[in-house]
């Protein structure tokens, strides 16, 4: 199997991107913002369908897009964070109104894109656009293959380097503003890179099932371990196994697609880890 | 340029009443804004409660239905409404039943829901390569198909939205009360599982006819944006939630009007138009809460927009 140079690629590439799925996961789990992630990887298709009509690369609009909302959430909903009872309380901060309300605007503009885009390009922007909500891991080039390595892995880095003052102001925010950690900063910070991780991912495993392998291994590594490293730990190699066995089963069952193998498996972890504890 | 003869091509003008007889000339455009109508008033209730419930991302991934359920339809060979209504309710049943609450310093509930989308993408994404033909309903999937609605959909639909009044009528006061205060209601000897489960279904049905107007990528344009709205301009409930139904009843006349003189597709301008009217309405909260503090001081901080005491 391994053989294959697109098999290589797409287990290079997905390896670093599932990794950084993983441990971005596992802060998006524990921070509450699983909507705000799926929303991210929503936004990738007006980004990508925009620059297209611009006569952009398609990257650029995916990058350009999913990176702004990510700031844009991280600012409008603080507002509804600041004057909550916050987690304590079991709430989920950020408020999800403002997250509903504003990629569905975003969608409308994405919808207002296609229209405009298949008056003047006939066929094609059906196949465009399913190809980046879907991803085609089997179809990366060696080239962009070691750039999706990459960007994930300079992410994955990011995030390890602010993990400890952002799992302190995530599980206490109070006291961490208190004790100077800024976390207001730190909020916009990871919401920016997770929009960097939701475009990278959307060429490999495509925008719309990101999703599970965001919530899925991070779920079930949360509900096995309570501590934060090994924890932690978990959900990337939980991550690491679903892109691999999914891979594996994609190439054995060529009717099956990559995309659906991946996340079939992320969620049989998590329905697992449910059924064992 | 527009001349008084020019009637092939329809045009605004700055003749509103000469503009809205022009819309409902037509018959299709009469059954799409009754369609819409009754689509407006199922959502405005169903959103508002959704809003209070806070279980917007569970009303979005229901939306998301319309995709494994679409494509199952055309492998099986029934009708696409069909499929989506029995995936948005075994959707809707999976996510009632998720472990709610916090567990130490997380929360299940949304990294399970956001599981089950994914998993129903993934499975219309494998539909769809089994089914190996193109899907003939790309566009009405993304756009939804409210210029084409029968005779027989608008019944359909003015059916769905009675329900959906009928039960929210019969269930508010448990259902409020449950919502805002789960424990209490528990306490009372309240069904707050089964209510939670009930609202779910009731809001996959309000979701799946919502798409025939809006499109399924679309829906929280009527679901969300007119609710949100509502609930910045009136902290009481009753006013709230029939300025939640008005909103969305703007939203979708207008939108369909500026839709019947242009060439992009309804939702598009359905939600720009509850956009517009989100924007307004915080802004007109905004204003009145800084008039509130120059007179009286500061305010209360704006939080969840209902109180438990106000039910």
């Amino acid at each position: 199997m391994l053989g294959q140079e697109y098999v290589r690629n797409a287990v290079l590439a997905g390896s670093v991107i599932a990794l950084a799925c993983g441990v971005c996961g596992w802060f998006v789990v524990l921070r509450g913002q699983v909507f705000a992630g799926d929303a991210l990887s929503h936004v990738a298709f007006p980004g990508a369908l925009a620059a297209a009509a611009l006569g952009l690369d398609e990257r650029v609009g995916l990058f350009a897009a999913t990176v702004a909302a990510g700031g844009a959430i991280a600012l409008l909903g603080r507002g509804a964070l600041a004057g909550r009872g916050g987690r304590a309380a079991g709430v989920e901060p950020a408020g999800d109104t403002t997250i509903g309300v504003l990629f569905t605007f975003i969608l409308a503009v994405g919808v207002f894109f296609l229209t405009l885009f298949s008056r003047s390009s006939g066929g094609g922007v059906g196949i465009q656009a399913a190809h980046t909500l879907f991803g085609s891991i089997f179809g990366l080039g060696a080239g962009e293959a070691a750039l999706a390595a990459v960007l994930a892995g300079a992410v994955l880095a990011a995030v390890l380097a602010i993990g400890r003052p952002l799992l302190f102001a995530s599980v206490a925010p109070e006291i961490a503003g208190a004790r100077g950690v800024p976390t207001r900063l730190l909020g916009f910070a990871f919401l920016v890179l997770l929009g960097v991780i939701a475009a990278e991912a959307s060429q490999a495993v495509g925008a719309l099932l990101l999703l599970g392998l965001l919530a899925g291994p991070a779920a079930a590594a949360h509900r096995l371990l309570p501590g934060t490293g090994a924890s932690v730990a978990l959900a990337a190699g939980l991550a690491l196994v679903s892109m691999w066995g999914g891979l594996a089963l994609a190439y054995a069952v060529p009717s099956l697609p990559p995309s659906t193998a991946v996340i079939a498996i992320a969620t049989g972890i998590y329905l697992a880890a449910r059924a064992w504890r | 340029m527009y001349t008084p003869a020019d009637t092939a091509a329809p045009s605004l003008t700055w003749n509103l009443a000469h503009d809205a007889a022009q819309v409902l000339e037509y018959h299709f455009m009469v059954n799409a804004l009754l369609a819409g109508s009754a689509v407006a008033v199922a959502a405005g209730l169903a959103g508002w409660v959704m809003l209070v419930r806070r279980e917007a991302f569970a009303g979005h991934t229901l939306a998301m239905m319309a995709f494994p359920g679409a494509s199952a339809a055309a492998l099986a060979g029934v009708a696409a409404g069909w499929g989506y209504l029995s995936f948005c309710i075994v959707g809707a049943l999976a996510i009632s039943r998720l472990p709610g609450g916090a567990r130490g310093s997380w929360r299940e509930e949304p990294a399970g829901i956001g599981v089950v989308q994914a998993l129903a993408l993934g499975l219309g994404f494998l539909f769809v390569s089994l089914y190996g033909g193109v899907l003939g309903d790309l566009e009405g999937l993304l756009f939804g198909e409210v210029l084409g609605v029968s005779d027989g959909q608008v019944l359909e639909l003015a059916v769905v939205a009675v329900l959906v009044a009928a039960v929210l009528a019969g269930i508010a006061r448990p259902l409020l009360l449950s919502s805002v205060d789960p424990a209490g209601g528990l306490a009372r000897g309240l069904p707050v599982k089964a209510l939670s489960a009930g609202f779910l279904v009731l809001l996959g049905a309000t979701v799946a006819a919502t798409s025939q107007v809006t499109g399924p990528l679309l829906v929280f344009a009527l679901l969300v944006m007119p609710a949100a709205s509502a609930q910045a301009l009136s902290t009481r409930p009753t006013t709230s939630l029939i300025a939640s139904v008005a909103i969305a009843l703007l939203a979708v006349w207008l939108g369909l009007g500026l839709a019947y003189f242009s060439v992009y597709p309804p939702g598009f301008y359905i939600a720009t138009v509850a956009f517009a009217i989100y924007l307004l309405a915080r802004a007109a909260a905004a204003a009145a809460a800084r008039r509130r503090r120059r007179v009286h001081g500061p305010a209360p901080a704006p939080g969840r927009p209902l109180a438990p005491e106000a039910v």
